[in-house]
This record gives C-alpha cells, structure tokens and sequence, in this order.
C-alpha cells in the first residue's frame, strides 16, 4: 500500500527523499503503479462485495418476490451463489482479467460491449468540462486576486465571492435544469436534449462545469493572493518585469501547485456531478445506464460501470498528480509542497 | 485583511435565520398546506398564475404546496444523512487514531483513497446494494460522505495529540478513551462543526440528485430532488414546477455554504483579530539634511514612508552614499530599517507609500516613475532569506539571469556564460550544474551565494543588502560578508547594508547609520564604532546588548528594557526617551537636536547638548 495518497503521505520523508533524490520521476511512477494497482484491488473487491453485501437472499431479491422457486435456483446458480465464496472471487477475478465482466440481466448484452458503447459520452462529458474548468477558472481567478490585491476594489471583491459562493452551491442537475428552462426553452438557442452535435454539448458542459469552476476560481483567487505575498514575488518584482511575465511566468506555477493540491479531488468530483447530469439531458452515458441498472437491480451492468467509473476516477486523480510533478518537482516526492 | 470581521458574522447570521425559516416552514408546512399539495384538481399542468403561483402537476396539484410540504421529508432526510456521515466518519477516524501505527497507516491510507472518489460513486454502490428508495438514499450518502469525516477527525487527532497537554496526559496514564474525550474531541469540535455544516449542504444537494435521477425518494413520498424530476418532465408545459424545487435546493444549499463560511471564518484566528490602530498623529518634524557629500551616489532627503492611514513607519530620513562606499543601516526590529532600504529600491509592499524631499541614484530619480530597464539593474538587490527569494517552480538559470536578459537584451548562451561567470566568483561550485537545478536542491548558503551573483550580474551601481545574513548559519554568514566586500573592493560597488547585528555592520561597513523608531538617531564612521566612541544612548544600549567572546567571563551582556513605542504612539520628541538612561524632562517632547560629533557623525540627542536646555527655548 505504499504511496496510495498523493497529498497527505508523509511517511519517512527524508529517507524517501534521499532515495529518490536521484531519479524522482522514477520513483514517483513506481509508487503511481503500485498505488494504481492497490486501487484497483480495492475496487474489484467492492464490485464483487456488493453482490454479496445485498441483504437476505440476493438470488430472491434479485428474481423478486413473484419468482418461482426453480427462477430463484437458476439464477443462484448463476451468480454462482452456491459455490464458496473465494471460488467465487476466484472467477470473478478470472473474467475481468480476460475482460469479461459479465453479462447483462435486463438486455442480456456483455456488459463489455454496453460500457464501450456509453463510455465514450461519459469521458467526452467529463473531460470537456475539466477543461472549461480549468480555462476559465484559473484566469478569472488570477484576475479578481491582481484587481483586488492589497484590499483594493472591495466591490468587485464582495461581488466575485457573492457570485462564486451562489452558482458554486448551486448542484449541477439544478444548474442543469435552469440551463435548459432559459436557453433551450425560453431562448430556443440551444438543444435540450440528445446527445452527437456540438450545439448539444453546450448545455451539459456548462452544467458540470459551471458549479465547479466558480468554487475552483475562489480557491485559485485566494492561492493568488497567497502567492503574491510571497518573497520570491518581490524579488521578480526587484527585476521589473512586464506585468504579465510577472503574473504568468512567477506566479501561474506557483498558485496552480497550491490550487491542485486542494481542488485536484474536484476534477475527479466532476465525474460524479457528470454521472447525474446525464439524466438532466438524457445524455446516453453511463450515468443514465447505471441508473437503469439499479433500478432494475441488474448487477453486471453495475458492477462493470462502477468499476470503470472507478477507475476513470483513479486516473483523473493520477493526472492530477503528474500535473503537479509537473510544475513543481517537489511534489514528485510525495511530500506535500511547503 | 482589515475590517473583514464583518461579513463572515453578517453572512452566519443571515444562514443561520434563513435555515431556522426554512426549518420552520418544514415543521409547518404539512400542517398547513398538506391538503393543497395532495388535492388532485382538473387542472392539470397549469401554468404559473395568482391561484397556484407555480402552476399545477400533471395531477392538477399546486406545485408550490407541493413544494413547501417536501421541505419537511427533504431536510429530515438530509439532517439523517448528515447525521450518519458525521457518526460514522468519528467514529472511524478516531478508531483510526487509537489503534496501532501499523493499523494507523493503512487506515489512513485507505481514507484518503475513499476521500478521493467521487460520492456520488460511493452512493451508487450502496444504492445499489440496498436498492432505490428514501432510506438507503440516506445510508448511501451518510456512507459516502463519512470518509471527509473520518480524515478530518483523523488528522486533527493527530495534531492535538501532539500537543504537549495530550502527550503529558498519556504519560500520566490516562486511558486512551478518556484522553480522546477529554483531550481530543472538545480541541477539535470547532472544524468538525464547520465539515457538518458543510456536509449538510453537500448531503442535501447529492440526497435531492439521487432523488431526481429516480433512486431516492420514491412515489408517492416527495422531496425536493423527486418534484425537481417530475418538474423536468413537464418543462415545456409549466416551468414552475421544475423552477420551486430548484430554487428550494439552492437556496438552502446556499443558506448553509453561508453558515459553514461563518463558522469557518470565526474559527480562524486570523480573521477575528480585529486590527485597530491609532489616529495618525502629527507629521514629525522635518529632519535637517545633513551636508549632501560632492561623491554621493545614493541622496536620501526626508524620506518617509507611511501606511494609509497616515502612520509613519519611516518618519524623515536622510542620507547619503558615495560611491564605493559601503553604508551599513542598523536597528530593532520595526526601526524602519528595512523599509527605508526597500524604498530605495521602489519595491515597497502595496499597503505602505514612500514621500521624500529627494531620493535620487546618480541621475536617476526615484521619486518619479523610472524606467523599469534602469531600475532593474542599476540597483541589485540581495535579500534576506535565500530560501523563500528563489521562485521553487523555475530552474535557477532562468531566475539568475532574468534581468539581464531582459533589460540588457543579452541572449541566453551570453546570459549563461555570465552568470557562470558570476557564480564562479562567489565560489559556487559546478555552477553550469546548478544553473540547471531548482532552488530547493541547493543548501541556503549556496542560494544567498547565487542571490549576490544575480544581484551583481547587471553591474548595479548601488547593491541594497536587506538583512542578507540573517537566516545564515554563522560559520555560512563570514564567508558572505567577505563575498560582499570583495565585490565591493573588485568592482568599486556601492552597498547599503542592513541589519540588526551590529557586530557585522562593524565588520562590513565603512559608515554606519543608526535608526530607532523609523528616524535616524546617530551617523558615525565605522571606526569610531568599533573604537566604542558611539555617542548616543541608544547606540551606546545597543552595543552593550551584543554579546562578545572576548568579554569578561561569566557577565550576561546588558539587555536594553522596554520596547520601542508602536509606529502610531511615537512621541513628538526623542522615541528613546522611554527606554533612556540619560532621559531629561524634556525628551519626549521637543525633537533632539543633531549634535555633531568629532569623527565627522552626528547624533540626535538632547543630553548631548553642550548648553542647558532650558535657554535654548
């Protein structure tokens, strides 16, 4: 379990950092893998535990109330319920590793192929809102911290924390909502619904990004504001250079280190704001699917959604990380930046 | 960061009076317009008119009863949640805590992982185990939301715990459990309070979206979350039915973000002190200027620098360097010291700003707008701490070289042979290797060596060292101050050395200047310091307080009592006076006189006044 957690591993952090002093790079994927793979192990066990989590009889719960005795036995056995249940771990682990994660209850499809056909939504949802995140609320963020510096413009000020605080509490399904009320309904600008134009991805997008962007920009406003303060920042200033060399090239690594250690989790949080805005717009990702799934209590398909959703989690966390190697080396130790 | 105590407690009471309203139309709203909301009428999907100001459902039933009567189920719900969340993620986390290191550390471990997934995630899989519905819509999100608990509580068990009150409790005896509820939980109540809070938002927004996507809450209950999902149904029909429960759900939503920024805010000790300062006073008098020397370099005439509300730091400062000369400033802390050497160098903080009769290098004058290029590198600045000077994101090549590639337009191949050049002098060494390495690699001694090299790097006429040993060890701190005057007698360099120590101010400087309370109060060549011939008290305090190896043993050097008066409550007269030994009736209140002394200084003293003070009125 070494090195699972970015941010808070502290551990022997002087021994760490001599050994990987050398090759930090290295180390640091050695310790992603090996985080990676613990993570996976975790999910492949709550996938197969939820089955068997399921109280009374999963076989009746699963075949309902009105099954007939010989329903509830073929479905037993083929949820292999009647063998042990590390035989049954066993060849649940088997399937997944020759990619097989089952077959539909409900459509009786491989659960393989209903994932790939609703995954590639999901990403282009969630991926298309990290980067309007990250677009908007980094420059907007930076601005309202260099108009506002040294507790100048108090309006403005009181303003962006109104504003950020208001639409950052507002969920996405109900910014969502309100989205298609103004602009597909009352405006008829933009498409309520479906899914395969670029017109149709407006709405969702903006809904998953919105409420995230305004509560990443007060942070990146406020880590601003912490690095502006900071000595280096007088000594660029002690070379007089261009406001904006200052503000990008001294200041913009510095205050995203500070932002994505506290707001890296909010762009794997996006996923799951993603996963109900779907059914804003019905958006045929595997939030829709999922929920089908469980209200149809067919098990595969959750099991293989909640495992890929988990993992798609796992590396939006993971380029979060490399993200922050990235801009400043410290990191890649695993200690936090100080 | 002044006068902000205001909003946070404005902003608390206003979340808290809109949740108790809110909570109260959850109690009432049953009672009162239960009957609306469930009376099914013929008119169905209304539009929003004075009778059902939110229309009606596609049962003919008033939206907006509907609305206020699922307040009640909705905050129940959430309040549950809220409240398994916070049980669960407790007792987790302390469990956490009190077991073992090695249990401790996967625990850990396994929280943060947990904490890293999406919630929503989280609740899928319990929903899924416990099938759609209100109640295991509240055991998943209490579920889902326990782990943020569980590591809060986790990592504030471990801060206290360090604490010196826990750890002598442990040594005392006292049983694990006992110190957890004595000790811990009653020092770490106060953040707990504000993740509740903020948990009680993020359960009601996560409870209402299991709810809308149909596996919470189901029919024919209602909350916010369910009405919001029929509502979108019928949007084309009658927006207001997906307009209440929206607006229901923000705002409470918001009305908590309100409650958990207050609490917050007060919890911050940062932000509760409410800093008060005194009126401004009357400007102090205007300092003679000292004869202006026909070499000088560096003219400083009354230089004041002062904060917005008129409170003079720096109050009327004048001086000269000449050139090659090394000038030395010492003080206290708060002398204005520091303030006088940034001021020179026009890289004051914001909040202060800098007036002067004059302030001028060579031909440049500082107190107009100056060209950036000139600025930059004809005046090097070294500062104080060589650990927090260097950008830790950018390599230290790009840093050390940036003015002059700036502002000399030297191109990046040149610009590095000079700076390895430069740094070859201040004896770094492999320095084409640390050019290419990020400033936490090198140890402080080195980075202070680099700062001097990038500092010198333009050939600055003057160089403005602002406490540049202070964070140095001794043995690290020598070896900079013979860097320094070895650029000073290579290069004929103009210094402006600052510091509190005046034993290196001897050991650097040729002329010394001494500032108590952000006025200059003796000038004397370095000499007659190192001689001991100071003249005024202060100064006289000072060296006494430095401690020397080489005097008799066993003898404490003398302290100086008292402090220096705060910026705002200076006296009109000598700021010393308080703290003098040689204090007469009049010091604090008439300003001393410029008492010349024979090694060509001066000192600001009445007690050294050849006549009476008395005729002089």
């Amino acid at each position: 379990m070494i090195g699972l957690a970015g941010a808070s591993a502290q551990g022997d952090a002087p021994a760490r950092k001599r050994r990987s002093a050398s090759r930090p790079w290295l180390s640091f994927l050695l310790r992603r893998l090996a985080g990676f793979a613990a993570v996976l192990a975790t999910l492949v066990v709550v996938t197969f535990g939820m089955v068997q989590l399921i109280p009374g009889d999963p076989a009746q719960a699963l075949a309902g109330v009105n099954a007939t005795d010989q329903q509830v036995g073929l479905l037993r056995s083929e949820l292999g319920l009647d063998r042990p249940l590390a035989a049954r771990f066993g060849s649940y682990v088997t399937g997944l590793l020759h990619g097989d994660l089952g077959t539909s209850f409900q459509t009786r499809e491989p659960v393989a192929d209903v994932i790939a056909a609703r995954m590639p939504f999901t990403a282009e949802l969630a991926l298309l809102a990290i980067v309007v995140v990250l677009a908007v609320a980094v420059p907007l963020g930076m601005a309202v911290a260099v108009a506002t510096r040294g507790g100048r413009r108090r309006r403005l000020d009181a303003a962006f924390t109104f504003c950020t605080g208001l639409v950052g509490a507002t969920p996405e399904y109900v910014l969502g909502t309100l989205l298609v009320l103004v602009f597909a309904i009352k405006l008829g600008a933009l498409p309520a619904a479906g899914a395969g134009s670029v017109p149709a991805l407006v709405l969702p997008v903006v809904a998953v990004a919105l409420p995230t962007t305004c509560v990443l920009a007060r942070i990146v406003r406020r880590e601003a504001a912490v690095v502006f303060g900071q000595d280096y920042m007088r000594v660029a200033r002690g070379r007089r250079l261009p406001a904006l060399t200052l503000y990008t090239r001294h200041a913009l690594p510095n205050l995203l280190t500070g932002t994505l250690t506290m707001g890296g989790l909010m762009l794997a949080g996006l996923l799951g704001g993603t996963v109900i805005v779907e059914s804003v717009f019905a958006w045929p990702g595997m939030g829709t699917r999922v929920v089908e799934a469980i209200l149809n209590r067919d098990y595969p398909v959750i099991q293989g959604t909640v495992l890929v959703l988990g993992i798609l989690a796992t590396l939006l966390n993971t380029l979060v990380d490399v993200l922050l190697g990235l801009l400043d080396p410290r990191t890649l130790t695993g200690r936090s930046p100080s | 960061m002044i006068r902000w105590t205001k909003r946070p407690a404005a902003g608390l009471a206003a979340g808290l009076a809109g949740l108790a309203l809110i909570a109260a139309v959850g109690i009432a709203a049953p009672l009162v317009w239960g009957e609306d909301a469930g009376r099914l009428t013929g008119a169905a999907r209304e539009g929003m008119s004075a009778a059902h100001l939110l229309g009606t459902d596609a049962l003919g039933r008033d939206v907006l009863a509907r609305t206020l009567v699922a307040t009640r189920l909705t905050l129940a719900l959430t309040l549950l949640a809220t409240l398994i969340a916070g049980t669960l993620g407790i007792g987790l986390g302390t469990a956490v805590w009190v077991s073992g290191p090695r249990i401790r550390e996967i625990g850990l471990r396994l929280i943060d992982v947990m904490v890293s997934y999406p919630a929503v995630i989280l609740a899928l899989v319990v929903a899924a185990v416990l099938g759609a519905g209100g109640g295991a819509a509240v055991v998943a999100i209490g579920v889902a939301w326990s782990p943020s608990f569980a590591r809060l509580t986790a990592n504030l068990a471990a801060s206290v715990a360090g604490r010196d009150h826990v750890a002598t409790a442990r040594l005392m005896g006292v049983p694990p459990l006992r110190i957890l509820t004595r000790h811990l939980l009653p020092n770490i109540a106060e953040p707990l309070l504000v993740l509740l809070s903020v948990c009680f938002a993020g359960t009601l927004t996560a409870l209402s979206g299991l709810s809308f996507i149909g596996l919470g809450v189901q029919p024919p209950s209602y909350d916010w979350g369910a009405l919001l999902d029929t509502g979108l149904d019928a949007v084309y029909t009658n927006p207001g039915e997906a307009l209440g429960p929206a607006l229901a759900i923000t705002l409470t939503g918001v009305l908590a973000g309100f409650v958990g920024d207050g609490l917050a805010a007060s919890a911050d000790p940062r932000r509760a002190r409410a800093a008060r300062r005194a009126a401004a006073p009357e400007p102090a008098p205007r300092a003679p200027a000292p004869g202006v020397p026909a070499d000088a370099l560096l003219v400083v005439d009354d230089l004041r620098v002062a904060l917005p509300d008129g409170v003079e730091l720096v109050a009327g400062v004048s001086f000269a360097v000449r050139r090659g000369e090394i000038v030395g400033v010492v003080g206290e802390s708060g002398s204005g010291k520091s303030l006088t050497a940034m001021a020179v160098a026009k890289l004051l903080p914001e909040q202060v700003h800098a007036t002067a009769a004059a302030l001028r290098l060579a031909d440049l004058d500082l107190t107009a707008p100056a060209a950036p290029a000139r600025l930059a590198t004809e005046i090097g600045v070294v500062y104080q701490d060589p650990a927090t000077s260097f950008n830790p994101g950018l390599r230290m090549g790009g840093q050390i070289t940036e003015a002059l590639r700036r502002h000399r337009r030297v191109g990046r191949a040149d610009a590095r042979r000079r700076a390895v050049r430069a740094l070859t002098s201040v004896r770094v060494t492999s320095p084409e290797h640390r050019l290419a390495q990020h400033p936490h690699e090198l140890s402080g001694g080195l980075r202070q060596r680099a700062m001097i090299a990038s500092a010198v790097l333009t050939e600055p006429r003057l160089l403005i060292a602002d406490e540049p040993t202070t964070a140095l060890d001794v043995t690290v701190q020598a070896e900079v101050l013979a860097l320094l005057r070895e650029i000073n007698e290579r290069d004929g360099t103009a210094m402006l050395f600052i510091s509190h120590d005046i034993g290196v101010i001897a050991a650097l400087c040729h002329r010394v200047l001494v500032m108590y309370a952000g006025r200059i109060v003796e000038e004397l060549a370095v000499g007659d310091l190192r001689r001991g011939r100071t003249r005024h008290p202060y100064t006289r305090a000072l060296l006494a307080a430095t401690p020397r190896l080489t005097g008799p043993a066993g003898e404490p050097p003398a302290t100086v009592p008292g402090r220096p008066p705060e910026p705002g409550a200076r006296p009109a007269g000598c700021a010393f006076a308080a703290r003098c030994p040689r204090v007469l009736p009049h010091c604090a209140d008439e300003a001393p006189p410029q008492v010349p002394s024979d090694g060509g200084g001066w000192a600001a003293c009445h007690a050294l006044r050849p006549e009476p003070a008395e005729s002089a009125r």
